[in-house]
């Protein structure tokens, strides 16, 4: 930010009239303000990050998720999730989630799962 | 599981600690505040705002007066702890644990936030400890073990940080761990991670705090740290509470978990807590309902481990006139950089003491709600509103962080145009962040965000029942890795130092922070300038035989006539335990026995302090009644008083008849407390007593050996008691009527 002279005394002025109680009330508002934004992100969004602890709760080792992600990042699957491209595939494949995961590690079944998902885009 | 217990007298067995981790399963999850004991008496005192005492623990200093008394304040206290290899750590955790710290945080390797997924094994840390399952697994075990030494749950903390926030927050989840750091303005202002990742990410692993009822701690404190003046940051440190403590409340973590990491911003020589204690006011009125972890200044410690020491006395008189709920415990080395074992446990004690001497405080003191106090506080808050309004003024947080509002060391409206900025499409892993699509599904417990359950039948409320559950609900599901790095984990580096490893070590080296380091701490001091003292320290130390010397600490006693100086260094040798030769233990009669002995037979002696010294509480804790001195067996006193020459302790001796002298010698330089025994002994050989009176001699600086030499019958030091002379007395008699 470009330089500023400590101008309070003038910026304060619609302050001053604020009781206390309504001071904080401003405080919190502004802030909801700020950071309601930022958590729609977070809902309507995804990173490589979340999907690994998806993967993780879905009883795989932090190696074989981050493989799993890496192969549905090449191939643009992580929008619909990658606990999604196992689940599919395993149904699809009439596995239980872990062997169908441990599949997924060859990129020829990876291409077999995206196309569940209507192809590699 | 294993059923190995901690044996009360003997090290802890870390190799036993990592047998069988594959099947460890924590016993609990959540964070555990401390349980108040409201007018808790213990030993002479009745406190007023302590917590349950420990079941075993190591007290204060002066414990020993008042009957080993160890009070432990209401504030849970947090120590961190991480040297770089955590098979040492564990030792660490259980001297902190026995002198009060219920919160251990380790601390991350330098690099790990960069670190795009978790790390697994155990490879060396710098500056930390790389964070890994089997890591934490480990430290849980062992902490297992130690909360039931000493009777008090410990949390257990670490940080969900960086680019693999969420996988860490998974395994934390997993595993156990009782609190973390959560802040993703962290990531984006120190750690340069793309901002949208780094909130986008924050989501999931806020989800997953709250799940597991960890407590979460904000990173806001480092921009007290970073900043230039850093007191002028207050209204921004505000705000970046504010922003993470709301959005962790909106992402579904209760106001009971999410700790605000509070500093006093401000140091001596500046006039702290009237610069701080309005700040502190402010934020306590406007985070009501939210948890204080109050933090310690870090910014301005020097190397002086007394200075840090006062700084830390200082901002807890702060947590004691508003709140804390976790008192944080800044090492007093932070500013020389040697973690080592003996600062831990002094912070641990720091914490202890200040609180306890505070204990009840406030129901004798009220801050005032008029004056400087109410109008700097409200000032504050006025400031941290302005802050908000220019951030929504410019298009928000990002567009914020963009125009460098944060960090800038002018106090705001002020700006000095030196903030922190950063690009909202820049910093590590931009363009990562991935829009949902319609179809998107993740079958797992505690996920945040849009979540389409529905399209294979399942339950938006439990989309992991499509799986049997996850691995939250059924934790067999989880993965364990054991080690990756043949050549970087535990196992080698515990061989490395096999002959020493404890319990029943047969050899033995001195130790900082890892077994059998062998690093030493000297405090020199030398009467001249500081090039020429730093250079002789240096010296001294070679020629002492250390290696790898380093000095740590300099200190101006005049600028000509002395310098203090600390260094530290390696010993190059090992001590056998065995070749040791280790002092009996004193020998001791019971009170019992004692008072039998003088009732059999009567004792009269003589006593006072020797020579032109005032000094009297040392032989008065010897010889009076309440302070459990040899009165109380009936043996009958003479006390002469201070500063006795030594011909009238003789002579009254021979006067009264008495059966021994005690002389106390307390002042020593010239060593006139070993001449003064040597002049007693020579007067009462010179009247010819000296075979009929027992003589001892006491005095801080004196030993036995030396007192013997001098010419008493013995000497007593540091540490003695009555019933330490008293069993002399009465076994020297018998000894001298059987000759």
């Amino acid at each position: 930010m470009i330089k500023r002279e400590d101008d309070y005394q003038q910026r304060r002025k619609h302050l001053a009239k604020f009781s206390d109680e309504e001071l904080k009330k401003r405080f919190w508002s502004l802030t909801e303000q700020l950071v309601d934004p930022l958590l729609e992100l977070g809902r309507e969004n995804t990173t490589p990050s979340i999907e690994r602890s998806v993967l993780l709760r879905m009883g795989f080792s932090s190696l074989e998720a981050k493989a799993i992600v890496d192969g549905c990042m090449e191939r643009n699957l992580l929008g619909h999730g990658a606990g999604n491209v196992v689940f599919r595939y395993a149904k699809h494949k009439n596995l239980e989630i872990r062997p169908a995961g441990l599949a997924l590690l060859q990129p020829n079944a990876m291409d077999e799962a995206a196309g569940l998902f209507g192809g590699a885009r | 599981m294993s059923d190995y217990r901690l044996p009360p007298d003997e090290n802890i067995d870390v190799s036993k600690i990592l047998e069988d981790l594959e099947h460890y399963r924590p016993r609990r999850r959540g964070w555990t505040w401390r349980e108040p004991a409201p007018d808790l008496t213990i030993g002479p005192f009745t406190y007023h705002d302590c917590s349950k005492p420990l079941k075993d623990g190591v007290p204060l200093p002066p414990a020993h007066n008042f009957g080993d008394v160890d009070p432990q304040p209401l504030p849970v206290i947090t120590t961190e702890i991480a040297s770089g290899r955590f098979e040492d750590d564990i030792r660490r955790m259980r001297m902190a644990a026995h002198h009060g710290a219920d919160h251990i945080m380790v601390i991350r390797t330098s690099g790990q936030s960069h670190f795009d997924g978790l790390i697994e094994g155990t490879p060396q840390g710098v500056g930390g400890v790389p964070i890994s399952r089997k890591q934490v697994r480990a430290q849980r075990k062992a902490l297992d073990l130690i909360e039931d030494e000493v009777g008090r749950p410990i949390n257990y903390h670490s940080y969900v940080s960086g680019v693999a926030g969420p996988d860490i927050a998974v395994m934390f989840a997993e595993e156990g761990v009782n609190g973390c750091h959560q802040d993703p303005q962290y990531n984006v202002i120190y750690r340069n991670i793309n901002m949208v990742r780094s909130f986008v990410d924050a989501c999931e692993s806020k989800k997953l705090i709250a799940w597991a009822g960890m407590a979460q701690i904000d990173g806001a404190h480092n921009a007290n740290a970073t900043a230039r003046d850093a007191w002028k940051v207050m209204p921004e440190l505000m705000v970046q509470h504010a922003i993470n403590a709301l959005f962790s409340f909106k992402a579904g973590v209760p106001k009971e978990n999410i700790c605000l990491s509070t500093v006093p911003p401000t140091a001596t020589p500046g006039p702290c807590v009237y610069m701080d204690l309005p700040y502190a006011v402010a934020l306590r009125r406007l985070f009501s309902g939210y948890r204080m972890r109050a933090q310690m200044n870090t910014k301005y410690i020097e190397s002086s481990t007394r200075e840090a020491t006062v700084t830390h006395v200082l901002n807890m008189l702060i947590s004691k006139l508003t709140s804390a709920d976790i008192q944080s415990t800044i090492t007093p080395d932070e500013g020389r950089n040697v973690p080592w074992h003996i600062y831990n446990i002094e912070a641990c004690d720091t914490a202890k003491q200040t609180l306890v001497g505070l204990d009840g405080l406030m129901e004798m003191v009220e801050l005032k709600d008029a004056g400087y106090l109410e109008d700097k506080a409200r000032e504050l808050t006025e400031r941290a509103v302005l802050f908000l309004e220019g951030m929504a003024d410019q298009g928000g947080y990002f567009a914020a962080v963009e125009n460098g509002m944060f960090v800038d060391s002018g106090l705001f409206p002020e700006r000095n145009g030196d903030g922190i900025a950063r690009k909202a499409d820049g910093g590590v892993g931009a363009g990562t962040v991935i829009k949902r699509e319609s179809d998107y599904f993740a079958p797992v417990s505690a996920h945040f965000g849009y979540n389409n359950v529905a399209q294979y039948g399942g339950d938006p409320e439990n989309p992991a029942a499509l799986i049997g559950g996850c691995t939250l609900e059924v934790p067999e599901k989880i993965q364990y890795i054991d080690e990756l790095d043949e050549s970087d984990n535990v196992y080698l580096r515990m061989e490395q130092v096999q002959d020493f490893k404890q319990p029943h070590a047969k050899k033995i080296k001195p130790e900082m922070e890892w077994l059998a380091d062998g690093t030493v701490l000297l405090t020199l001091c030398f009467p001249a300038e500081k090039t020429i003292a730093e250079a002789a320290a240096i010296e001294c130390a070679k020629r002492m035989g250390l290696s790898e010397i380093a000095v740590i600490s300099r200190e101006v006693l005049h600028r000509a006539e002395g310098m203090r100086i600390e260094l530290k260094g390696k010993v190059g040798f090992e001590i056998d335990v065995d070749s040791l030769v280790i002092p009996p233990e004193p020998d001791v009669m019971s009170d019992e026995e004692l008072r039998a002995a003088i009732a059999d037979r009567p004792m009269r002696i003589v006593c006072g302090t020797i020579g032109e010294d005032e000094h009297s509480v040392g032989l008065r804790e010897i010889i009076d009644i309440k302070h459990g001195g040899i009165e109380k067996y009936g043996i009958e006193v003479h006390y002469l008083g201070t500063s006795v020459p030594p011909e009238k302790l003789v002579g009254a001796a021979i006067e009264l008849n008495a059966d021994a002298m005690l002389a106390s010698v307390i002042i020593s330089h010239d060593d006139i407390h070993y001449k003064n025994i040597a002049r007693i002994d020579r007067i009462a050989r010179e009247m010819g007593v000296r075979d009929k009176l027992i003589f001892l001699a006491g005095g801080t600086q004196i030993d036995n050996d030396g007192a013997k030499k001098a010419g008493a019958d013995a000497g007593f030091g540091r540490g003695t008691h009555g019933n330490h002379v008293a069993t002399f007395l009465v076994k020297e008699r018998d000894r001298r009527e059987t000759v």
